[in-house]
């Protein structure tokens, strides 16, 4: 299968089999009026198998919800046809309004309009914790 | 301005100058009778106490400040649907300092982000309870001259329980502090606890659901009360509400310098025969509790005597 390359964007590279549906809603590629192709299941040889996503635009991607998704992904950004930018990413110290506590004792769910904050408590893990209760993202 | 949220928001150094000046205070009330002439504390309680907010209210009282609020959910707007950061902007623009105890975990912090003046938490669910944790350390520098080198056993619900939460996050701080947590297998310790205990190196612990092991070892033995506010299912409760009763046949187990806390109020985990051995120290935390809340707000409204 033949998908074409971009000229100027950027593409997704070593996305987990299987997670680029989950990138795609969190990141609302689908608000753009730009080409994106989704790419699933392709061979690799570091993961076996992985996701791509190009997108035929140049936009800011919001690089910590894709740290919080996977930090092992690869953004890479294509101008005039030439790579000219490979993108690390890490885990953020602080995700806002990504994932929501599921704690039903938490005041961030019985608060309407509450900001939903989780921040890194343990690193070497890639723990989140919800800030007002403690409670970690699942 | 500071707030009071959570323990760890105090350093080692804050917590023993609020231990001096509770100290001063116990042994020279009159020089701090108008320290906060002028000031005024809201208690905002939206879910019940008795030693929590009466003695925030008397701590204020004598420092000669004014105190005013609510002592259930359901004498506030809150009933009309209110909420937490409205609740707490309002509050503010009528007291100089805010104790805020909420069922809900996180309200006090939630509060602090919007409150233009110091929020305290005098407890939110089952998460945390600094308040009660200072309370408790300068009991326990009274009556064991050090909070170091210490073994402390924890009994009873230590999932929903909030005081031991704050106490272990406290203690955690100081050298040489091992853990004897008991509990029925339903209600261990939360893992974010685990979690920060692992990160210190200080820190030994292991879990149990045997009383008298613990105590044997003990030289304090924290008791907590199966709560049943914090259960959505009855039946778990029931089952669970008498796991641990200490009472005198048991107190045998224990050193002759081991000191019995709880933070109250209790249901039968003590029986009141226990009372009048001298190593019980509940009632004396009572009373610490006014002291240490009386050198908090005045840390926290910035005056000295």
């Amino acid at each position: 299968m033949n998908v074409d390359g971009i000229n100027s964007g950027i593409v997704l590279d070593h996305i987990k089999a299987g997670k680029s549906m989950e990138i795609y809603n969190y990141l609302n590629l689908d608000e753009l009026d730009c080409c994106v192709a989704i790419i699933k299941n392709v061979k690799s040889t570091k993961l076996g198998r992985k996701d791509i996503i190009k997108i035929d635009a140049e936009i800011n991607l919001d690089l910590d919800i894709l740290g919080y998704i996977d930090p092992n992904i690869t953004v890479n950004v294509i101008s005039d046809g030439v790579l000219v930018e490979k993108k690390k990413l890490k885990l953020p110290k602080e995700v806002k309004n990504v994932i929501k506590c599921k704690n039903p004792r938490c005041i961030s769910l019985a608060e309407r309009e509450t900001d939903q904050i989780f921040r890194l408590t343990s690193p070497e893990e890639g723990i989140y914790r919800c800030i007002y209760c403690d409670s970690e993202s699942k | 301005m500071r707030h009071l949220i959570d323990i760890t928001d105090l350093s080692v150094n804050e917590i023993a100058e609020l231990i001096r000046t509770s100290n001063d205070i116990i042994g020279n009330r009159k020089a701090y009778s108008e320290v906060c002439r002028g000031r005024k504390l809201a208690t905002l309680f939206f879910e019940p106490s008795t030693r929590t907010r009466l003695s925030f209210e008397a701590a204020m009282l004598e420092l000669g400040g004014a105190v005013l609020g609510f002592s259930s959910a359901d004498s506030s707007s809150a009933t009309k649907g209110e909420s937490v950061i409205d609740t707490v902007r309002t509050v503010a623009c009528y007291a100089d300092v805010i104790a805020m105890r909420h069922p809900k975990e996180g309200a006090p912090l939630l509060a602090s982000l919007k409150s233009p003046v110091p929020v305290i938490n005098a407890g939110d669910g089952g998460h945390s309870h600094p308040t009660q944790t200072l309370t408790d350390l300068l009991t326990i520098q009274r009556e064991k001259g050090r909070l170091d080198n210490m073994t402390v056993a924890l009994c009873g619900d230590l999932k929903f329980g909030r005081t031991v939460h704050s106490l272990i996050a406290a203690m955690s701080c100081y050298e040489n502090i091992k853990f004897i947590l008991i509990s029925p297998e339903e209600l261990k310790i939360p893992d974010y606890i685990r979690e920060d205990m692992k990160k210190r190196r200080n820190i030994e612990w292991r879990e149990t659901d045997k009383l008298e092991e613990g105590l044997a070892k003990a030289d304090i033995l924290y008791m907590t009360r199966v709560q049943r506010e914090r259960f959505f299912n009855e039946a778990d409760y029931m089952r669970l509400k008498d796991s641990f009763i200490l009472d005198t046949e048991k107190m045998r187990y224990a050193k002759p310098d081991t000191i019995i806390m709880h933070p109250l109020p209790r249901v039968n985990e003590i029986s009141v025969k226990v009372d009048d051995d001298p190593r019980a120290c509940y009632f004396k935390q009572v009373e610490n509790g006014k002291f240490i809340r009386m050198a908090l707000i005045m840390r926290l409204l910035e005056v000295s005597k």
